[in-house]
Formats: structure tokens, C-alpha cells, sequence
């Protein structure tokens, strides 16, 4: 099968979803330009000029004109290159498109998407690396993607644009380079089902998005200390696979959540209080959560490697889950970091 | 423009069915038991507005409105029933019990929903113009909102952006120069709602929006040149609302409390279904008679639907349990 990287595979879903659908289109700041949102946009942009739509600066407007549109027929899936204007959004987000159908009475169809980015690194500073997942997945009639990995990033977003309801699709700028297998033809994925990403028995990583390959190093690392972790990439926020999290904490009885966003009111929060209403009697031992500080993210390279929470910050935190020593942090070794800007 | 006894009568009916029903929904509010119990925003007094744009529509055009959305709905052939279920809070309303007043929908006869936050469909409606406009379709996406709502940015990135893309759309901004008590001089710094069209580059109008025969004619020519593709037009439709801003069961007695006593007077003088019932008479379409029978058929109309809302049943509480 031949590899993609997460970028393409994007790129390849609208391209493919596109040419089975012509009420898809993309809406977004630079959407046709030269650059193309990261590339993603740009097959589309080339192979359906007319359906792939440059805005103005007017992030309120594309998203309710998006809400509009799908409620006279169309499909739009709207592209923003940073979570951080989606703030500038949210009444057309939060008031209109997520409740407007049942706000009526139900059974307005608003088929849309909205793809948003999350930056990280290259001293991107607190308006440009924000991971806004918590804020959505709060919101009822929302519901909130964030995908691991190349094939399902594809999969994931094909469903996404056929889901007859709002959908934030949360892509991280970190995985756009990461390569994995992804077949051709198109396919899709279902929203609210996870996917066990390695298999253990010793303890359980609940992650999505860029903290699945942050759990996959730290499994690397544990794996070498004769500790097997099993990671559940739960795929979707919201819904919330919680079979799937449960089968894996019944079968290792601890747990480590890993949220891209902060620690506060998230979204690791929202797992933890599920896992221990739900299976506290299976639990060796506390949940652990590996997440950001409860500080916007600072620019200096010093400080923004600081507020990141590390492979070793995981393999440590899983360590003391099951009561063993810690390792040294040059043991573990140092993450290579290859983005070099722009945003 | 010359005015057809059809057009007429349906201008008078319309506008008379927004009065007696909303005159009805101000004399149930208050009583007790509660009936009615949600925020209700009453149209009276811009009756003619949404008569006479509305006149103009079909149910395969789009409209979107505000909160004070009862003249829209029933413009638009809104079924009375619905209506007062929906108030009451009945399973049988409109929107199955779960918008109220300001949430009302009618999606067969082109009616989109209502937002309660200033300004907040105004976008929705630019993108049914855009989808229109995508797949060549001979259809007008409307929005109405007051004049409020051109204080908000979101009415100034929908202007634009409509404009850009010349989109089939009519913006109508019901301008009733209040905002709960606050006088538009109080907000805006140039009274000129229509004039701010010329910014975005399309034609703005300002109407009488208490006269029907002008409100009609102009959303004519934004709906026809809109079809034919030359964009959007803004119609600031100038008129005054009787009630407050909100029906409260607290303070009904001093509802336009601190209002210029002169200012409301000569507005009440200029009530938009006298106008139309003059200028009716005066071209000899119909007698006093018939107009008496209209008021009387509406009426019991209304009866009937409050009955209906009445004896409807409640939602079932177990309706309640979905998620995502």
C-alpha cells in the first residue's frame, strides 16, 4: 500500500469527496491561493476551481454562510488555519449552527465542516497554538474530530462531510508531515468509534490527535522497561468512544490521559471523570493526566519546550502509575524537532 | 406602480392577521393561569413590512428573521395553529414546543428560523443566497432584522461579502429607532441605515415602513433585480413598534415609558393597517363591509387556533433524552 502524509491525505479526501458530491465545496481564508491551507487545499482548488472559495477576513460570515448554505442544500466544509480565529466565530459556531435544528424542533439538516488547525512550535505564541477541542466538545449538537494519523484523518473526514450535522474536524499542525499507509480509493470511517493504536497490557494511553504519536514514543520507551502501554486513539472527542476506553482500563486498570488542549475544564478532565464513574472498581490507581499548563503558550524557545509536556513527562507519569522508579530525562532522549516555521 | 384588487386584499389580510393575533398574544400573556410562557416580541406596528415583502416571495425562497418574527412567519403563510402551539408550548407547535416565539419555523413555506441573538441569521440567509447562486437557481434568500442589528459587525461582514458576490438576497432592516429603550441616536452616530449600502456597493432604499403600497414596490424591484443577478439590495423600512420591547408580565403599563409623549402620538397616527384600509376605500376595491368580514373571519380564525393550542398535548418529557 503506499504511504501519504496526514497533509495529503486530507488533500485526497475533498478531492474525493468532491468528485461524488457536487454540493461540496470549501470555504476559506487563502483557500485557493498559491499555498493552499498547507497544501490541503490545493488538489481541490486545481480540480474544482468553481467549488473552492476564497473569503474575506470574515470569519463570523463564513461560518454562518456555511450554516446557511447547508441548509439550502449545499455541503460546505469551511478551512481555518488556525483554531485561534475560530473565537472570532463562535456565536455563528455555538448559537446558530449547533442548536439551530433543534432549536426548531429538529430535522434541519446542516451538513457542514469545519476544519481548523492547531499550531505548535516555532514560537508560535498564545493566538496561533490554541487547541480548542474542550470549548466545542461542550457544546450539544457539536460534534468534534480530531484524528491520529494519515488513514484516519482520510477516512474521518469523508464521514465528517456526509455527517448531516455540524462537525469541528481539529487537524494539529505537527501531524501534517507524518507519513502513513492510506489507500486509494476513497473510504470512510466512523465518527465516535476509536481505534486501538497499540496494544498492551500494563496501562492504558487515552489519546487523539498529536498525543497518540506522543504516546507512541513514550510506549517505545516503556516498551524497553518491560512495560507493554496500550494506546486508544479515541478519534473523536465528541462522541466519545467509551466502549472502547472501558474495554482497555478494564483489561490494564490504569489509565493516562493525554489532551492536546489544557488541563482545566478539558477534555481530559471530561475522560477521567467518565473512567471513574464508570470503572473506578477496576482502577490500580489514580488517573494520571498528561496535558498543557493552565497558561497561554509562550513564544521563546526555552519556554514554549517547557510548556509542552514531553515524551519523558508521559513515560514518567506512567512509571509512577505503576509504582516504579522514574527514569532520568537523557535516558529517555530528546525529541527532534524539524518545523521550521512559518505558522 | 399600479396595485391589483388581489394584491390589495392580501396586503390588508396579512397585515390585519399580524394585528388581531398579536393583540390577542398581549391579552393572554398577563392572564393567570400562565399560558403562554416564554418571551414573546410582538410586531405590531410594522405590520407592513412583512406583508409587503413577503407578498413578493414563494415558499421556495428563503427567509430568515429575528425574534420578533410572528409578522414574518404569518407573511409567509405560516400556519396559525402552529403558531399559537408553539407559544403555549405544545407538541404540536411549529417547532414541536421547543423554540417558543422567538424560535419559529416553517421550512414548507420558506420560512428558516429565527435567531434571538441581534444580527445572528443575517449570515445564514447569505449563504442561502450563495448556494442559490452556486447552482443557478431562480431563488431569493430574505433576511429582516431591526436596527439594532446594523450595530453589529457580523451585518457589515454579510453586507460586504453579498455585495462581492452579487448573491440573490433582500436585507430589511426594520428600522424602529429603538433598541429595548435606547434611541438610535443613542447608538449610531449618523442616522443613515440606508445610505451605508453605497458602501458595500449596493443600492439602498428607505422606505415608509408603515405604508404597505411602498414597502411592497420596493422589495419588488430588490426581489426581481436580485433574480435576475445584480445582488443584493438593503431596504431600511422606517416605522415604530407600539408594544415594548418584550411582553412583561411586570411592567406592561409603562411599556413605552420614557418615549417622547409627541414622538409616540404622531407614530400612532400613522397606524399602517388604517393606512391601508383608507387607501383601499379610497380607490373603491373594497366596502367598509368587506373589511369588517375579513376582521371577522380572522378572528375566528385566531378562536380556533387558540382552541387547537388548548387541547394540544404537551411534548412527551422522554423526547428529551438525546445526544449526539
Amino acid at each position: 500500500m503506499r504511504k501519504l502524509k496526514y497533509k495529503e491525505a486530507i488533500a485526497e479526501a475533498l478531492v474525493q469527496a468532491m468528485k461524488t458530491d457536487d454540493s461540496i465545496f470549501i470555504m476559506g481564508e487563502g483557500a485557493d491561493d498559491s499555498t493552499g491551507i498547507f497544501g490541503t487545499t490545493s488538489p481541490a482548488a486545481k480540480e474544482f476551481p468553481e467549488r473552492v472559495m476564497d473569503m474575506p477576513l470574515s470569519e463570523a460570515l463564513i461560518t454562518g454562510a456555511g450554516t446557511g448554505a447547508a441548509m439550502a442544500g449545499m455541503r460546505p466544509v469551511m478551512v481555518h488555519a488556525r483554531n485561534d480565529f475560530l473565537y472570532l466565530a463562535m456565536d455563528q459556531i455555538v448559537n446558530h449552527a449547533a442548536i439551530w435544528s433543534e432549536m426548531h424542533g429538529g430535522g434541519v439538516k446542516i451538513p457542514w465542516v469545519i476544519r481548523a488547525i492547531v499550531g505548535r512550535g516555532w514560537g508560535n505564541a498564545a493566538q496561533h497554538s490554541q487547541s480548542l477541542q474542550a470549548i466545542f466538545a461542550h457544546i450539544p449538537g457539536l460534534k468534534v474530530v480530531m484524528p491520529a494519523t494519515p488513514y484516519r484523518a482520510k477516512g474521518l473526514l469523508i464521514s465528517a462531510i456526509k455527517d448531516d450535522s455540524p462537525v469541528m474536524f481539529i487537524e494539529h499542525r505537527s501531524l501534517f508531515d507524518l507519513e502513513g499507509f492510506v489507500p486509494q480509493e476513497p473510504y470512510s470511517l466512523p465518527l465516535g468509534r476509536g481505534n486501538i493504536f497499540r496494544r498492551g497490557k500494563d496501562l492504558t494511553f487515552v489519546a487523539f490527535s498529536f498525543m497518540v504519536a506522543e504516546a507512541g514514543k513514550a510506549a517505545v520507551v516503556l516498551c524497553e522497561e518491560g512495560i507493554e502501554a496500550e494506546i486508544v486513539d479515541v478519534s473523536s472527542v465528541k462522541p466519545l468512544d467509551k466502549e472502547l476506553i472501558s474495554e482497555s482500563v478494564k483489561k490494564t486498570g490504569r489509565a493516562v490521559v493525554l489532551d492536546t488542549g489544557w488541563k482545566s475544564f478539558g477534555v481530559s478532565a471530561e475522560i477521567s471523570a467518565m473512567i471513574n464513574e464508570e470503572l473506578f472498581h477496576v482502577l490500580k490507581a489514580p488517573i494520571r493526566r498528561i496535558a498543557l499548563p493552565d497558561s497561554p503558550t509562550p513564544c521563546s524557545p526555552i519556554l514554549e519546550k517547557a510548556y509542552y509536556p514531553s515524551a519523558a513527562d508521559i513515560v514518567n507519569a506512567s512509571l509512577d502509575l505503576l509504582g516504579r522508579a522514574r527514569l532520568p530525562e537523557e535516558k529517555i532522549g530528546e525529541e527532534e524537532t524539524k518545523f521550521s516555521g512559518p505558522f | 406602480m399600479e396595485f391589483s384588487k388581489k394584491i390589495l386584499e392580501k396586503l390588508y389580510t396579512t397585515m390585519l392577521t399580524i394585528r388581531l393575533t398579536q393583540e390577542k398574544i398581549a391579552e393572554i400573556y398577563p392572564q393567570v393561569p400562565r399560558r403562554i410562557q416564554c418571551p414573546v416580541h410582538l410586531y405590531t406596528g410594522h405590520e407592513a413590512i412583512a406583508a409587503g415583502v413577503c407578498l413578493n416571495l414563494s415558499s421556495a425562497d428563503y427567509v430568515f428573521s429575528y425574534y420578533r418574527s410572528h409578522g414574518h412567519y404569518l407573511a409567509m403563510g405560516g400556519d396559525l395553529k402552529a403558531m399559537f402551539a408553539e407559544l403555549y408550548g405544545k407538541k404540536t407547535g411549529c417547532s414541536k414546543g421547543r423554540g417558543g416565539s422567538m424560535h419559529f419555523i416553517d421550512v414548507k413555506n420558506g420560512f428558516m428560523g429565527a435567531s434571538a441573538i441581534v444580527a445572528g441569521s443575517i449570515p445564514l440567509a447569505v449563504g442561502a443566497a450563495l448556494a442559490f447562486k452556486m447552482r443557478n437557481e431562480k431563488k431569493v434568500a430574505v433576511v429582516f432584522f431591526g436596527d439594532a442589528a446594523c450595530e453589529e459587525g457580523i451585518w457589515h461582514e454579510s453586507m460586504n461579502f453579498a455585495s462581492l458576490k452579487k448573491l440573490p438576497i433582500i436585507f430589511i432592516c426594520e428600522n424602529n429607532f429603538y433598541a429595548v429603550k435606547t434611541h438610535i441616536s443613542q447608538r449610531q452616530a449618523e442616522d443613515n441605515i440606508y445610505r451605508r449600502a453605497a458602501n458595500y456597493g449596493m443600492p439602498g432604499v428607505r422606505v415608509d415602513g408603515n405604508d404597505a403600497l411602498e414597502v411592497f414596490p420596493a422589495a419588488y424591484d430588490a426581489f426581481y433585480g436580485a433574480r435576475k443577478g445584480g445582488g443584493p439590495t438593503l431596504i431600511e423600512a422606517r416605522t415604530y413598534r407600539w408594544l415594548g420591547h418584550v411582553e412583561n408580565t411586570f411592567f406592561n403599563k409603562d411599556i413605552l415609558e420614557g418615549r417622547p409623549k409627541d414622538e409616540v402620538e404622531s407614530w400612532m397616527k400613522r397606524c399602517p393597517i388604517k393606512k391601508m384600509e383608507e387607501q383601499i376605500l379610497r380607490r373603491g376595491i373594497l366596502e367598509k363591509d368587506d373589511l369588517k368580514r375579513i376582521g371577522l373571519r380572522i378572528e375566528e380564525e385566531i378562536k380556533e387556533a387558540i382552541l387547537f393550542a388548548e387541547e394540544s398535548p404537551f411534548p412527551e418529557v422522554s423526547d428529551e433524552k438525546t445526544e449526539v
